[in-house]
């Protein structure tokens, strides 16, 4: 039975005419949309007629000024607070030395060498490790941790990074990794672990991290850079922000799945609460928390790239600088150098996480030489290779003759792409933006806020009742007391487009995907590959084609965020019954009518889910695409960070926030619903 | 029973789950019956238990699922706190104790063996089986030694460096059987330890731990739902229904007498032969002529059955002193196989 059918076969006419408006769906809708159209269109003559600009723009009279109240807040922190006698100034001091101290030994370790006196007088006492050195390492650790395969890979990898030039700006952004990752994963095992045991911690971080997950990550980068000023320290705080509440997440949810037997053998034997934790419960979860380290892992690179704007260094300015620069050749040197560095980081800490007992058995077998061949040879060639260093530079720094430099051919063959194709793409590019992309932003940043408040606040209800009316009403009112209303609907319009063009590309694939072992593999593999990648490196071909606008960001957000439609549909289709399905074809269902009379209708709970993340993903997203020139929330978070105007990044940023959090809720919302009706509640 | 020889007793003791227990246990005068627990929408997960465990007893809780079964083993284990009552372990109250005596407590003086296992994945079969002892703080060479020891008692020797997901189900559950003999607790507890096994392997490990049992005399507290497991192993079966023990009596006297409706469903189908013992079905007094022959009166009649059969005369019974309590021939022996005199 199709949706609608269910809808209408509820018994309907009963409590006022709203009431039963609600209850219809495609009345509802069809209602909503059109009055929101007709107003959105007339909305600018009905200020003429009438002369009053309120209802156009809220006006500034009313605004509360949040902005001015949290930026006298913020200084006033930094420079009159005092926490235990200790001023706010000298305690952020103290954490930038505690991070600084070890990423500066690492980024010794690997770029710098150990150097002696300051900047003219500078002697370097010992050179850095040696390319070979890191390489031979990597192999090693590919080898130990799966096979011959993944250390050609892991080797191929480092490699590409020396052969093509790249070494130096590779091993800044490895670094900062190296030092970001154990922070954020052991900073998120320990509070997952204390959320898990307490329940008031559990309670106090859950709010915290959802609000964590929508807020844009631009916007954090404000009050960090106020609070540690521009550099690498910046830099590495954001990232461990940002990559430790997923670790804090997965740890939670392994803690809970551990067997509720396992927990009841620690206590029988006499575990005390620490044993308990440290020798049954987190080694059993160990597995889940290993792939929370992999989502570390990739999540730290990400940020790390983009938080070159605030002083990391690395791959990431790389990419950065060319982009200011038009300088096409070298970007896409710099991004697919990422591209290489997240797929070598990836495979490793994935299979890693997946190794069987069998193997860790193996290799625990035989006498200490034995079970540490692997760093030992690795510490050995280290050593060989700067003693040679010493008498054959190219082994300790890879030779600049023969490295091979693709910028000059990337940028030829753009030009080429952007010389012979130019109509095609302008052609593409213009009849989206007029027939499809423009009517849609004239649709939404029409709304007047008085209409749009009311509208949010009744799609709230009728997804989910008068609780969450009250949360979308307070969400959306204090983006529109803010006096954001207007570039809140830019984004709204642009996330919107964007998403609707990754669903209509992506629930086909996924469907398509689950329909066999071998597209599933191909398509797998794609939308792999395409979550692995750091955001900033979208936006590198999208500019090199389209130039900077609105269109560029909505391909950027597009290829972004079609990871998880394909996922959500592939698995909704998998998750199918079977049993339902042979009913069809028993039936005599052809495969159209099996498609759409049974296995679309009951996947549509999954592909809310699959909408739900894909939203998040492009909200996300959309704030970095504040570099090719949007007009959205993501622009202003943007000025604000280029200004350094705490306020304003604050509260702009948790306007982005609010506009994820209510789209979440109310797909959410609809979801369950839906699952209720189809009688798979979980 | 004198009371030195009860190793642990649980009296009125009561496991509810929903909103403020105690208070509801209360509020009923400590005894809520089955409309209290509707009408307040509570579930009472134990009702009302009193067992008494004695020393050197395999003592076995039937019962099917959601039963309670579960729950009142977790109950004498303290893994879950009951609600209401008193639990006596070697003459003292466990209820009160704090964390850290019960700690104690298991340490030295409980082991457990769990339906699905419960090896730690990342441990091998040596370590798992040490693990007890490593939680306690001995130290590594000691506690490897007594590791193998229980290794070696449950058939495992050479697997000692396999990890769990070597083994095969019945092994696991050996090396969970190992694990908790390393402690040499008083009292052991087994939660349905042979279910999740096929029932050929079941069997033999039905077999290992009476072999086991032979040797060690442990006081045993064994979980099953599964009635010919109950009457093979037990000396004393408790039978639960819906969070009450319905009949606590040795596997012939429930064959004999089942309390009510619910028991005898359970027994209709058992095998008289082998739970009766000859003295159950016994004609009383010496026979005056035709005697074969001397049997025990105790001996279960599956035992001797070929036995009596093949002889024409009939066998006089003694019992544990030596006196002769009654006798028994051919045919009672064949009506029990035929199942003739019903449960009598």
């Amino acid at each position: 039975m199709s949706q609608a059918e269910t809808e209408f076969a509820a018994p309907a006419g009963q409590g006022s005419g709203l009431a039963a408006l609600l209850r219809k769906p495609w009345l509802f809708w069809a209602t909503l949309f059109l009055s929101t159209a007709l107003i959105s269109h007339y909305a600018f003559d009905l200020y003429k007629a009438l002369d009053a600009r309120w209802i156009i723009r809220f006006p500034s009279a009313w605004q509360p000024d949040f902005e001015g109240r949290i930026s006298a807040f913020m200084t006033w922190l930094l420079e009159d607070a005092r926490i235990l006698g200790l001023q706010f100034r000298e305690i952020t001091r103290g954490l930038a030395a505690m991070i600084e101290a070890p990423y500066d030994l690492v980024l010794d370790l690997f770029v710098r060498g150990l150097v002696f006196g300051q900047g003219q007088q500078a002697v370097q006492i010992l050179p850095p490790l040696s390319w070979v050195a890191v390489v031979y390492a990597v192999v090693a650790l590919g080898h130990y941790t799966k096979s011959w395969a993944l250390a050609a890979l892991m080797g191929g990898c480092f490699g590409y990074l020396a052969v093509f030039g790249q070494w130096e700006s590779a091993m800044v952004t490895l670094s900062s990794v190296l030092i970001a990752v154990p922070l954020a994963a052991g900073g998120g095992l320990l509070l997952g672990i204390l959320a898990y045991r307490l329940r008031w911690v559990d309670l106090m971080l859950r709010p915290v991290l959802d609000l964590m997950q929508t807020v844009p990550v631009f916007a954090y980068l404000v009050p960090i850079l106020f609070m540690f000023g521009f550099g690498p320290v910046s830099a590495l705080v954001a990232t461990i922000i940002y990559a430790t509440p997923p670790m804090i997440r997965v740890t939670i949810v392994a803690l809970r799945g551990v067997p509720e037997e396992l927990a009841e053998l620690g206590r029988m034997v006499g575990c005390t609460p620490r044993q308990q934790m440290w020798k049954v419960m987190v080694p059993s979860a160990k597995p889940t928390i290993m792939v929370g380290v992999n989502q570390v892992i990739m999540l730290t690179l990400n940020m790390v790239i983009i938080a070159s704007m605030i002083g990391a260094g690395g791959l990431g300015y790389d990419v950065l600088t060319a982009l200011r620069r038009l300088d096409i050749g070298g970007g896409i040197e710099a991004g697919i150098a990422i591209v290489v560095l997240a797929i070598a980081l990836d495979r490793l800490s994935q299979e890693y996480a997946t190794r069987t007992v069998e193997q860790t058995a193996r290799q625990a077998q035989g006498g200490w030489l034995r079970r540490h061949r692997w760093a030992l040879s690795a510490a050995a060639v280290a050593l060989a290779t700067f003693l040679a260093g010493m008498v054959l530079p190219w082994i300790q720094n890879y030779p600049a003759a023969a490295e091979i430099s693709t910028g000059a051919f990337w940028t030829r063959a753009m030009e080429y792409i952007n010389v012979t194709y130019f109509d095609t793409l302008d052609a593409i590019k213009t009849v989206i933006l007029q027939w499809f992309m423009l009517p849609v932003r004239a649709f939404f940043t029409g709304i007047p806020w008085v209409w749009g408040l009311f509208a949010a606040t009744l799609i709230g209800l009728r997804a989910g009742g008068w609780r969450l009316a009250a949360l979308v009403f307070c969400l959306v009112g204090l983006i529109v007391l803010a006096g954001l209303w207007t570039p809140a609907m830019m984004t709204v319009y642009l996330c919107g487009v964007s998403v609707v063009i990754a669903s209509v590309i992506g629930i086909p694939l996924g469907i398509w995907a689950a329909g066999s072992a071998g597209s599933n593999r191909v398509i797998g593999a794609f939308v792999d590959t395409l979550q692995t990648l750091p955001s900033f490196v979208y936006l590198i071909p999208v500019v090199m084609l389209f130039r900077v606008g609105d269109f560029s960001a909505m391909i950027a957000i597009v290829a972004y965020a079609l990871a998880p439609a394909v996922r959500y549909a592939a698995h909704g289709i998998r998750s199918i019954d079977p049993q339902v399905i042979e009913a069809g074809i028993v039936s005599g269902c052809t495969p159209a009518q099996l498609m759409r009379r049974i296995k679309l209708p009951m996947i549509v709970p999954e592909l809310l889910l699959g909408l739900n993340q894909t939203i998040m993903l492009a909200l996300s997203m959309l704030v970095i695409t504040a570099l090719v020139g949007t007009r959205d929330l993501g622009q202003d978070v943007y000025i604000a960070l280029t200004k350094a105007d705490t306020g304003q990044g604050i509260v702009v940023g948790l306007a982005v926030a609010f506009i994820a959090i209510t789209a979440d809720r109310i797909l959410a919302a609809s979801a369950r619903q839906m699952r209720r009706k189809l009688g798979i509640e979980q | 029973m004198t009371h030195s020889s009860i190793l642990l007793e649980c009296i009125d003791l009561w496991k509810i789950y929903g909103h403020a227990p105690e208070d509801f246990l209360k509020a009923h005068g400590g005894a809520p019956t089955t409309a209290d627990f509707q009408a307040q929408h509570m579930v009472g997960a134990v009702r009302n238990a009193n067992v008494r465990i004695a020393r050197g007893e395999i003592f076995v809780i039937m019962g099917l699922s959601g039963s309670g079964k579960s729950t009142l083993v977790r109950c004498l284990s303290r893994l879950i706190q009951p609600t209401g009552g008193q639990l006596i372990f070697d003459g003292e109250e466990i209820l009160g104790k704090s964390d850290r005596q019960l700690i104690e407590i298991r340490r030295k003086r409980m082991g457990m063996v769990f339906q699905h296992f419960a090896l730690l994945p990342h441990l091998t079969v040596l370590q798992n089986a040490a693990f007890p002892l490593e939680v306690q703080g001995v130290d590594r060479q000691t506690r490897e030694r007594r590791a193998l020891e229980v290794i070696e008692l449950v058939g495992l020797k050479g697997r000692e460096n396999r990890y769990p997901g070597q083994l095969s189900g019945g092994q696991q559950q050996r090396v969970g059987i190992a694990r908790s003999l390393a402690v040499e607790p008083d009292l052991w507890f087994l939660d349905e330890p042979f279910s999740a096994l096929d029932p050929l392997i079941r069997r033999e490990m039905q077999d290992e731990f009476m072999r086991l049992q032979a040797m060690l005399k442990k006081t045993i507290v064994f979980i099953t739902h599964d009635f010919d497991e109950a009457i093979r192993l037990a000396d004393r079966i408790a039978v639960m229904h819906d969070g009450e023990i319905v009949q606590i009596a040795t596997p012939e006297e429930l064959v004999q007498n089942p309390a009510n409706d619910y028991v005898a469903e359970f027994t209709r189908y058992v095998p008289r032969a082998k739970v009766l013992t000859l003295g159950s079905v016994m004609r009383p007094g010496a026979a005056e002529s035709g005697v074969v022959g001397e049997l025990p009166a105790n001996a279960r009649i599956e035992t001797v059955a070929d036995q009596i059969e093949r002889s024409d005369g009939v066998f006089n019974l003694r019992d544990a002193d030596g006196a002769t309590v009654g006798h028994i021939g051919r045919r009672e022996v064949i009506d029990v196989l035929v199942g003739r005199r019903g449960g009598a």
